[in-house]
């Protein structure tokens, strides 16, 4: 029981990166590889708040995220936007070439150090039904499933997520009712930094920071996004959390596979889900008519 | 007499090196149902695609004694409505969500024309829920007429509205857009290969060729000349 909720815990982390991945694939037809690279910049940008100018935790999460979410929607109007009419294969390389160019800027500012990152959450567990459960894990489901709600009202109930969803899908028709598009696929970027935001500031204290924090998460994000549909926000939540809850049972449960065969076994998902059914438990297959 | 609501005066454009509009010109007087007729390739989805600026054009586009300028956002907050070729519904939505986006550009209560496209197309409240792809044919060509009057529109672009439905529906569909033009004044600019049912329909019509307008006026006389029926009418 305890493995299961801390195995809820790291599938929060990597549900919240997998849903960036995923709004990302459906506003821009790709996969950002600079996603893992961004939510790095973003923690930085908490540490420094917190440890060097004194903010206190929480003041200093919700500065990052409109930081982080300026930072993604500039990036799509300055950087992927003049690529976006070019081939997908560009705009990949575009993301892979931010991915460097990030982790340089990272790198140089901070230098490659490895820094503890204290948590906002009491240490010590609470008992909860007679199973003890660590309060950081609690705190780490906590707010990822409140991000989760509040971007699904935003996208089912409000006119602009109405229209963020018009301009990801269909956006010649789109802009033939007044939307305009560019805009939404910015706003679209700047969720997708928040999120991966959210989900680096939530590893860091169990991680510790330094410039790959991400990089492993990013490989458990992909998975997660793969096993849930790459399309599907329902499927990148439930993919993480099924990947985050198997891999911790797997690890602790079968003796060869432990740590550190957790990274093999998401790359082995990923393989698998391409081969037997590429759309993912909740995507839908692309039907054309003809 | 009033200026025409819609006027294009020498409008051309293209396709890459395909010139398909050589200079259009052309008259949509308000409260009028004007139509474009012509083969395949003459030139009408681009004239409808070039007035919504989803495609490089040139020349003079005046709306309502204004230059029609801007993407094709800008041109829908002026007050254009353009139902596309290929129905244009987004199929992943609801209709519902369909109809809400059509009034994307509206910022006031929509409850009450919900209600109005219930009157003119009575399926659409038991259908609201259901995403607008598992529609049929015809039902996603009303829809996307629906979603298009939803933003109350001063003029209508009708984009080919026959194409694929049987004959059935689209007497339905043609009957409706005659009702809304007789009713509520409704300017439309239909493009139509079916020629006996946009003459049926408009009081005035062009007829393109290559790019440029050969055969224009009433629908009346059309009818009768010699050429366009013989092209296009078949008798």
């Amino acid at each position: 029981m305890q493995q299961v909720v801390a195995g809820l815990a790291s599938g929060s982390i990597y549900a919240s990166l997998a849903l960036a991945l995923v709004l990302i694939h459906r506003a821009t037809g790709v996969i950002n590889f600079a996603q893992g690279q961004m939510a790095t910049l973003s923690t930085y940008i908490a540490w420094t708040l917190t440890t060097n100018h004194g903010w206190s935790y929480w003041p200093a999460f919700a500065a990052t995220l409109i930081a982080s979410f300026l930072g993604g929607a500039a990036i799509h109007q300055g950087v992927i936007r003049p690529n976006e009419k070019g081939s997908v294969l560009r705009v990949v390389i575009v993301t892979i070439g931010l991915l460097i160019a990030i982790d340089g800027l990272i790198t140089l500012i901070w230098s490659g150090e490895v820094r503890a990152v204290e948590s906002p959450f009491p240490g010590g567990t609470m008992e909860i039904a007679g199973v003890a459960i660590s309060i950081q894990d609690i705190g780490t489901i906590g707010v990822v499933l409140g991000t989760v709600v509040v971007l699904w009202l935003l996208f089912q109930y409000t006119k602009l997520g109405l229209a963020m969803r018009a301009a990801a899908t269909n956006p010649a028709e789109a802009r033939l009712v007044g939307v305009r598009v560019t805009w939404m696929l910015s706003l679209g970027w700047g969720l997708a930094a928040a999120l991966g935001a959210i989900s680096g500031m939530l590893a860091a204290p169990s991680l510790f920071l330094d410039p790959n924090l991400m990089a492993a998460l990013l490989i458990y994000a992909f998975a997660a996004a793969v096993l849930g549909g790459i399309d599907s926000p329902v499927g990148a939540v439930v993919g993480g959390l099924t990947l985050g809850v198997g891999l911790n049972l797997l690890g602790t449960y079968i003796d060869f596979v432990g740590a550190d065969l957790r990274l093999p076994a998401a790359l082995l998902v990923i393989l698998v889900v391409l081969l037997v059914k590429p759309s993912g438990i909740f995507g839908r297959e692309e039907v054309r008519r003809v | 007499m009033t200026a025409p609501l819609l006027v294009l005066e020498g409008v051309e454009a293209r396709y890459g090196p395909v010139q398909a509009l050589r200079g259009v010109t052309l008259d949509v007087p308000e409260g009028d149902v004007v139509a474009v007729l012509g083969a395949n390739g003459a030139g009408k989805t681009t004239t409808l695609r070039a007035i919504s600026s989803t495609v490089r054009r040139s020349g003079r586009i005046e709306f309502a004694g204004k230059a029609l300028r801007g993407g094709p956002e800008a041109v829908a907050r002026a007050g254009i409505a353009h139902v596309p070729e290929g129905r244009g519904t987004f199929t992943e939505l609801t209709v519902q969500e369909n109809l809400k986006l059509g009034a994307y550009t509206r910022r006031d209560r929509l409850a009450v024309d919900i209600d109005r496209m219930a009157e003119w197309f009575p399926w659409i409240p038991e259908r609201a829920n259901q995403s607008a792809g598992t529609l049929s044919g015809g039902e996603q060509q009303m829809l996307a007429l629906a979603r298009a009057l939803m933003a109350r529109p001063r003029l209508l672009l009708l984009d080919e509205p026959s194409l694929g439905l049987a004959p059935m529906i689209v007497r339905e569909i043609f009957r409706i857009v005659r009702e809304l033009n007789e009713r509520e004044g409704l300017t439309v600019l239909v493009v139509e290969q079916d020629a006996r049912i946009a003459l049926d329909t408009a009081s005035s019509a062009y007829v393109l060729e290559v790019g440029r307008v050969a055969v224009s006026g009433p629908s009346a006389e059309l009818r009768e000349n010699e050429s366009v029926r013989r092209s296009y009418l078949g008798y």
